[in-house]
């Protein structure tokens, strides 16, 4: 990413969050959960980059870094021209509007005494947008854009299904004209046909307001549809990173190979669930990783030098990161050490 | 073709409450037989789970009932079985396992107690024997130490653990049928590879028959062998898995395959919008004549309003792989036999 226009949104450089835990008793060592491991990454402005892996792996974690939600342990988080991590008190707060999250659960996430139209106002009136009369106007727009009707406003979130409660989120999130949104798994709880709704909307906006989304899923062909960039965690750490096509048609990292595979697919039946990778075991935990690669406890073509030094996140073609010592590249051409499967 | 071990023809299940009664479920049929799979799809609230709930008996009564229709299992109408009876089929000849392993499992016991409890109870084994038992099953769905693992407690196992757990519960007094509710939709695709594979693989050395119930067309694809996809109550269509998903005849089950993401769309073409199915699943409380699905179709037609589509066999259908949808669409195919309206 480095030689092409560096029009980035957002910059996440070296970032750490790490959780101290409670001793066990006076003696023993202190432990430390390495949730997010030294994460970097760029989003272009009016892209979505999308940040994939398993329960555990440091997405939401590092959602909530870059939201300032949960304390940064060290790292720098710029957007646009501001560094967001030093930030504090009134400054980071008027900073707020410039960046907004819409959360994965729709029912625990809108309060069930407020009115949908009361819920969408409210970052207007904390925010101080425009005058109070113009606010009105404002959230019928926020309503009609994202597919509700405006006389839905006077309606408590259980009146709503599922889907018109995430539409209702992306309405607040939406609300102060924010740049970044912050997708923290949208549609994972939601009813397949819904989901493709919530999905053309997400795209829809993007392209009509020109925003730009950090999203957070585990769902590899929801993230196929919607990212232009992908990176992919496992234990605290991005193991790959890279363009859409470029990633979906030749994933290099062994265990993004794993993770592709183990998708099951309409066309792919019981053939492709028997040419599966299969991953025995639970990731290691985050409590004193392993040295060395932290899927080599794991990894199906794993040597002994892997669990010794861990690699580099090093560039093996143009934009396309990845941190495994197996990738190789033989004349000329990407040899992935793992091979996926045919979908 | 060999009889079929469970047989259910016209099960209708109602909820009474202030608001009315609500047909539930409205006339489902179904049959499995030894060694098949059997995957029930469709949205939440279609009445999926509440099939195999009905099966067993375990609908909440009040407000719930059933009120009408046979279980047939093995030639016996477990509708008109005692509660007696029924103890000794659930968990022992059928079993079934649920979505979420955190809340099925007892947190107070031991996961060795939770998988004995099943063996003393329907196979009579001592403490002893049954423990024994209990680290065999243990072993055989994949946790490794189970002689260890069998004093371990529900919060000490991952996900996939406490799920293989369930599953152990669940296969322990080698029923003939498990149900299984959504088994993976809470954990890691891994891990549901996993939980796959076994059940693949536990169905293939014992011959039990799995009742699955997904949402997820991926998983259908992989482990079904007949499918069955169920709207606002009823089954709308049915077939085996590569008629429904290469030939679907019902717009419905076309929306579900659709609307989906697939992996691989990236590499030829550039991004389109999915498919949409519009609006949502009616409640079950404004269910009024005709289709269900008639106000989100796209092809709906005048007669869609007035008759509920009777069951029509599919052009692909044949004695050994009857395929059918309750579509008016197909009219000008045979109605199906023993499912007119």
């Amino acid at each position: 990413m480095n030689h092409l226009p560096t029009d980035n949104l957002l910059e996440v450089t070296a970032l750490n969050v790490h959780f101290p835990r409670p001793k066990s008793s006076w003696f023993a060592p202190s432990e430390v959960v390495r949730a997010v491991d030294g994460v970097s990454f760029k989003i272009k402005r009016g892209t979505t980059m999308a940040l994939v892996g398993e329960s555990g792996s440091g997405k939401t974690t590092t959602a909530m870094a870059v939201m300032r939600l949960t304390p940064i342990t060290s790292g720098q988080i710029q957007l646009g021209q501001t560094e967001l991590s030093t930030l504090e008190g009134e400054d980071l707060r008027e900073a707020r509007r410039r960046f907004q999250i819409i959360f994965q659960d729709p029912f625990s996430s809108l309060n069930p005494r407020e009115r949908a139209g009361a819920a969408v106002r409210a970052p207007l009136d904390l925010m101080n947008v425009g005058t109070p009369e113009e606010r009105d106007a404002q959230v019928a727009e926020l309503f009609k854009a994202v597919g509700l009707r405006p006389e839905q406003q006077q309606l408590f979130p259980h009146q709503f299904s599922g889907g018109q409660r995430q539409r209702i989120n992306i309405a607040r999130a939406l609300a102060t004209h924010p740049e970044l949104v912050v997708c923290d798994e949208p549609v994972s709880a939601l009813d397949i046909a819904i989901r493709a709704q919530i999905l053309n909307l997400l795209v829809r906006l993007q392209r009509e307001l020109g925003l730009t989304y950090l999203f957070i899923s585990h769902d590899m062909a929801v993230v196929e549809h919607i990212c232009d960039e992908i990176a992919v965690m496992y234990l605290g750490q991005i193991i790959e990173r890279a363009p859409r096509q470029a990633f979906f048609a030749n994933p290099l990292h062994p265990y993004s190979v794993a993770l592709m595979s183990a998708v099951p697919t309409l066309s792919g039946g019981r053939s492709r669930a028997s040419a599966r990778i299969k991953l025995s075991g639970d990731p290691p935990s985050p409590i004193n990783p392993p040295p060395g690669c932290r899927f080599s406890s794991r990894c199906p073509v794993a040597q002994p030098a892997c669990s010794i030094q861990a690699p580099p996140l090093r560039e093996i073609a143009p934009n396309h990161w990845v941190q495994c010592r197996r990738v190789d590249i033989i004349d000329g051409r990407i040899h992935a050490p793992l091979q996926l499967p045919p979908l | 073709m060999q009889d079929s071990l469970l047989k259910v023809q016209g099960l209708q299940v109602e909820f009474n409450s202030r608001r009315g009664k609500a047909m539930v479920l409205n006339g489902v049929d179904l049959e499995i037989h030894q060694g098949q799979t059997l995957c029930l799809v469709g949205e939440s609230g279609c009445g999926k789970s509440m099939t195999a709930l009905a099966l067993l008996q375990l609908i909440p009564s009040p407000p719930g009932k059933i009120s009408g229709g046979q279980v047939f299992f093995h030639g016996e109408d477990l509708l008109r079985a005692t509660q007696e009876r029924m103890q000794e089929v659930r968990g022992n000849r059928i079993s079934m396992i649920f979505q979420e392993p955190m809340t099925s499992l007892n947190p107070v016991f031991s996961v060795g107690d939770q998988v004995a409890e099943s063996l003393r109870l329907h196979a009579g084994l001592d403490p002893a024997a049954a423990r024994l038992q209990a680290i065999e099953m243990l072993k055989q769905v994949g946790i490794p130490a189970p002689e260890r693992r069998v004093d371990e407690y529900p919060h000490q196992l991952s996900g996939g653990m406490r799920q293989r757990v369930m599953i152990a519960i669940a296969l322990a007094c080698r029923p003939d049928i498990l149900i299984a509710d959504e088994p993976t939709t809470a954990l890691d695709v891994t891990v549901q590879a996993q939980i796959f594979d076994l059940l693949r693989d536990l169905q293939r050395e014992r011959g039990t028959a799995i009742l699955l119930i997904t949402h997820d067309m991926g998983a259908v694809a992989e482990m079904a062998d007949r499918v069955m996809v169920m709207y606002a109550g009823r089954v709308i269509e049915q077939g085996n898995t590569a008629q429904v998903l290469r030939q679907a005849g019902h717009p419905y089950t076309r929306g579900l395959i659709n609307c989906l993401p697939e992996l691989g769309s990236s590499i030829h073409n550039e991004r389109t919008d999915l498919a949409e199915i519009a609006g949502m699943v009616p409640s079950i409380w404004e269910l009024s004549k005709g289709c269900a699905f008639r106000e989100r179709c796209t092809q709906a037609m005048d007669i869609c309003a007035h008759d509920v589509p009777p069951m029509f066999n599919m052009a692909d259908s044949s004695p050994s792989a009857p395929h059918m949808t309750a579509c008016w669409l197909q009219a000008d195919q045979a109605p199906a036999r023993g499912h007119a309206a």
